[in-house]
């Protein structure tokens, strides 16, 4: 194929013209756009990337370096998309861009080799991400990261490394899967019947959360279901242009879940919901798999989607010496599930007077999937900006439902020295709350 | 533009502050108005007073065009590049320069968010009220370039009745200090009130002083629906006639409503026909007394439902929902032509119902809605810029809106500016004793007509050198 032929065949990748269309360039996406705020360059904002982009799917201009760099510049926050009077679908835009770039000569090959490798590999492969966690566990345990970071022996050899190295989050001692037996009871009669879609990180790194979920569930009277044979999402690869594995997994997760009757599926993780919420927009033209993911979507709730709806009996105790408790937005959360509202009913009313709200709470914290590794530079921006409005809360607890973030802010806490606990929503549902034996 | 122009000007600015690359000129060759875009050559990120006037000197001296440029939310095509142009973006001057809680006013940098100024004000309890749709996005430079209004223009008035001062580069580069912190200024000619919506052909704005108020202590915010849309346009008569001027007096129409909804899931009613949302603010009880007898005028005017906003968040919830309609509507159809004709209050329910003929006589779907209370319509055209015929009939559409609109006393925008969109109609508005002396100001300022060329207005080529013999030889000029 010559070079030609195959740029056109690449192209066609890009969505059609009248999705393209539909941005009426207006700017109200700027004022939420956090790489927009860093340059305050057109191009750096969603308006000016969706004209980028349509000008490439048109033929109009070809593309380059800056394309490249500003389509991964870009967080994916999707802050644009709420903002977005018009509905403009700018996620998946951008994420269809980054396919394309990836194969182009303006991302190293390297890069996206080692993206897909590292993706598919571990994050994706639970033995591969098992293997993994288990070195970083023993390397945590042996003492010898308390040896490597007294003698920065990482940053001589390479600086990205060593910024990897403190991103690294602390490995949980057991992994949740190989603890949450396929069908659990709840304690009382059974209410409702749920699946448990355990996420790769949840599962490796924050086991304890997959177990607490676990727990919330058994008290509001769910009979959980958790296949064995569930994969990971595919929300990390998809995001950073290599679709088709994420497709693949998503026809694997339709196929592990519909072999089991259940009414919810709920995640805790606030990626995997909403990539898993995408399905059936993903296989819409899967002549064999869209309908069945149009029914796995529908069900697809997040853990706080899920109580602040059903509203089970729970019983908390109040606690007085709580401190102050504040709540970050994870994007996928706010912004890809519009999941808004019901995480802060939910702690307000375990938190009472204690609750405050975040300034810029809905503004992203950079993690953003893997960019706080593969861009720790930029990623470190929006981190200080979200670790000032923390600071400025006196929080004592920082609570946010996405795994990401939450290893994001942990480091944050720790490198602009604030003194904030950072968990998981169900984490603090289930201190506080009074199980009825 | 040559290679030695573009050297000059990347080392007046610096090379890390110029940019020809195709992608950052294609992201400057638009704003917010529809249809409109023209490629820059270049695009600069100027420091400072100096850097700007360098610039100016050196487009009369090389020939080329400027552009100022803030956030590009217009609606007008005040910001569209023009021919052989090169657009300074002012974006990254964002400094709130000094708030002054003795005089009340606030000295800013053109870059400024309207929307975080607010903000900061309202944090010592003051006021500044100018409220354009775009509030979050667009600046402060933008504003005073364009008289931007807004939703509370009713009872606060637009930008020009908060600009106290103003510094600026002139086309020549020199540099403008016009006004000051005094209440009054009699002194000479009033430059600053004409700088205030020249739309940036006649300096590039460096820094405003602006006037703030006290902040209302008391705001009542009112939700009316209607069956009827004729109602509701007599509502907004009644309420005027009794005296009363609500801080801001929306109306949208059925299909804004919808659109609407669809975007924020607030529970519009989709159903009626209009909505007037209905804020009143200032202090003590009188605000309650005038909440109470609006009540009375919906009623009496056949008001299928009247809701009031519980708290504060839920009024931003109501008007954040309004100042979506323009993309919201984009739901609809891709491309949202907005245009802004004014009429005098009294003629409203008037001019909604000439909005509904053009639509039916032209073949075009409309959403309309606006500042019912200072009778600045919104009429926005639902089409798609790739469909040449119906964009035609959209255009013709408007042709007959304006017509109708000036007819009625009106005016062609209210608050928009008249830029690319609008000035083939300013001579029916401003007369050609009107045009003319603009034209000759223009000139007066900007001798080489280097600073946004062809907007407002297209001033004619001046005659020089031999008389062209054949069409060819005839160059198109600043179009």
């Amino acid at each position: 194929m010559s070079k030609e032929v195959k740029y056109k065949e690449l192209i066609k990748v890009l969505p059609h013209d009248d999705i393209l269309q539909q941005c009426m360039h207006c700017g109200m996406c700027l004022a939420v756009c956090p790489t927009y705020d860093l340059t305050k360059m057109e191009r750096s904002s969603p308006r000016g990337r969706i004209a980028m982009i349509k000008s490439v799917a048109r033929g109009e201009m070809e593309m380059s370096r800056t394309f490249a760099d500003e389509m991964n510049f870009c967080l994916d926050c999707q802050a644009c998309e709420t903002a977005c009077p018009a509905g403009v679908k700018y996620g998946q835009m951008v994420e269809t861009a980054r396919v394309v770039v990836d194969e182009t000569e303006y991302v190293s090959k390297f890069n996206t080799f080692l993206k897909r490798f590292l993706l598919r590999r571990f994050v994706a492969s639970r033995f591969g991400l098992k293997f993994v966690s288990r070195l970083l566990w023993l390397y945590q345990k042996s003492g010898l990261q308390k040896f490597v970071r007294s003698t920065g022996v990482l940053n001589i050899i390479s600086k990205k490394l060593n910024d990897a190295e403190k991103l690294s989050p602390k490995i949980a001692d057991r992994f949740s899967d190989s603890l949450i037996p396929e069908m659990i009871f709840p304690k009382r009669e059974v209410k409702k019947k749920v699946a448990f879609h355990y996420g790769c990180l949840m599962n490796t790194m924050f086991a304890d959360i997959n177990l607490d979920t676990i727990e919330i569930l058994k008290e509001c009277g769910c009979l959980i279901i958790t296949p064995k044979d569930q994969v990971c999402c595919g929300s990390l690869s998809g995001h950073n242009g290599d679709m088709d594995f994420a497709l693949r997994q998503a026809r694997k997760n339709i196929d592990a879940f519909e072999k089991h009757e259940y009414e919810y599926l709920i995640s805790n993780s606030a990626g995997c919901g909403a990539f898993m919420k995408d399905y059936a927009h993903l296989l819409k033209d899967d002549p064999e798999y869209s309908e069945k993911a149009k029914i796995f979507s529908s069900k697809v709730k997040d853990i706080t989607e899920y109580i602040a709806e059903q509203k089970p009996e729970l019983q908390f105790e109040l606690n007085k010496n709580l401190g102050k408790v504040t709540y970050h937005d994870a994007c996928h959360l706010a912004h890809a599930q519009k999941v808004v509202n019901q995480p802060r009913e939910i702690i307000k009313k375990l938190a009472g007077d204690n609750y405050t709200e975040l300034e810029e709470a809905n503004w992203c914290c950079g993690s953003a999937g893997i960019y706080n590794v593969v861009r720790y530079e930029d990623s470190l921006k929006q981190l200080e900006r979200k670790m000032n409005n923390i600071k400025n809360t006196h929080a004592k607890i920082v609570l946010t439902g996405n795994p990401g973030c939450m290893g994001q802010i942990k480091h944050g806490a720790e490198k602009f020295n604030v003194d904030v606990e950072v968990l998981h929503p169900v984490t603090f549902i289930k201190r506080m709350i009074k199980s009825k034996t | 533009m040559d290679q030695q122009t573009s050297d000059k000007l990347r080392l007046i600015v610096g090379k890390e502050n110029y940019f020809d690359s195709q992608e950052d000129k294609l992201v400057y060759s638009y704003d917010g108005t529809p249809v409109y875009r023209h490629l820059p050559e270049a695009v600069v990120f100027p420091n400072d007073d100096e850097q700007i006037s360098q610039i100016l000197k050196l487009a009369n001296q090389e020939k080329f065009n400027v552009v100022p440029r803030g956030s590009g939310t217009g609606l007008s095509g005040g910001a569209i590049p023009t021919d052989n142009s090169v657009v300074i973006v002012m974006t990254k001057w964002n400094k709130i320069l000094e708030i002054d809680p003795n005089n009340l006013t606030a000295t800013v940098q053109p870059g400024v968010v309207t929307g975080i100024l607010q903000k900061e004000v309202e944090k010592i309890g003051l006021f500044y009220p100018p409220d354009p749709g775009s509030m979050n996005v667009c600046t402060i430079g933008g504003n005073v370039a364009n008289n931007a209004g807004g939703l509370r223009g009713l009872k606060y008035g637009v930008t020009k009745n908060y600009v106290l001062g103003v510094e600026m580069i002139l086309p020549n580069g020199e540099l403008l200090k016009t006004g000051g912190k005094n209440m009054k200024d009699v002194a000479g000619y009033n430059l600053r009130d004409f700088i205030v919506g020249s739309e940036g052909t006649l300096g590039v704005i460096t820094k405003v002083l602006l006037k703030l108020i006290p902040k209302p202590t008391q705001t009542i915010t009112l939700l009316i629906f209607f069956d009827k849309i004729i109602d509701a346009g007599k509502t907004v008569s009644d309420i005027i006639s009794s005296h009363i001027v609500p801080s801001m007096m929306e109306f949208l129409d059925n299909t804004t409503i919808n659109c609407v909804e669809d975007y924020t899931h607030i529970g519009l009613p989709r159903k009626s026909e209009a909505i007037l949302l209905i804020e009143i603010d200032g202090r003590g009880s009188i605000v309650q007394e005038d909440a109470e007898t609006i009540r009375k005028i919906a009623v009496k005017n056949n008001a299928s439902a009247l809701k009031g906003a519980a708290d504060e968040a839920e009024a931003n919830i109501l008007k954040t929902a309004r100042r979506s309609a323009f993309s919201a509507l984009a739901r609809r159809m891709p491309t949202t032509i907005l245009e802004d004709a004014t009429v005098p209050r009294s003629e409203l329910p008037v001019m909604i119902e000439k909005v509904s003929k053009a639509a039916k006589m032209f073949d075009v779907t409309f959403g309309n809605f606006g500042h019912a209370g200072d009778g600045n319509l919104h009429p926005t055209c639902l089409t798609d810029e790739r469909d040449i015929k119906g964009l035609d009939n959209a255009h013709r559409a408007f042709d007959f809106i304006f017509n109708e609109a000036i007819k009625l006393g009106g005016t062609i925008t209210g608050e928009h500016g008249t830029g690319l969109a609008k000035k083939h109609f300013l001579e029916q508005v401003a007369g050609p004793a009107g045009v003319d002396m603009m034209k000759k100001i223009k000139i007066a300022v900007d001798h080489n007509n280097i600073l946004n060329p062809g907007k407002i207005f297209t001033i004619s080529p001046k005659c020089e050198g031999s008389m062209p013999t054949k069409r060819e030889q005839i160059k198109d000029f600043n179009v």
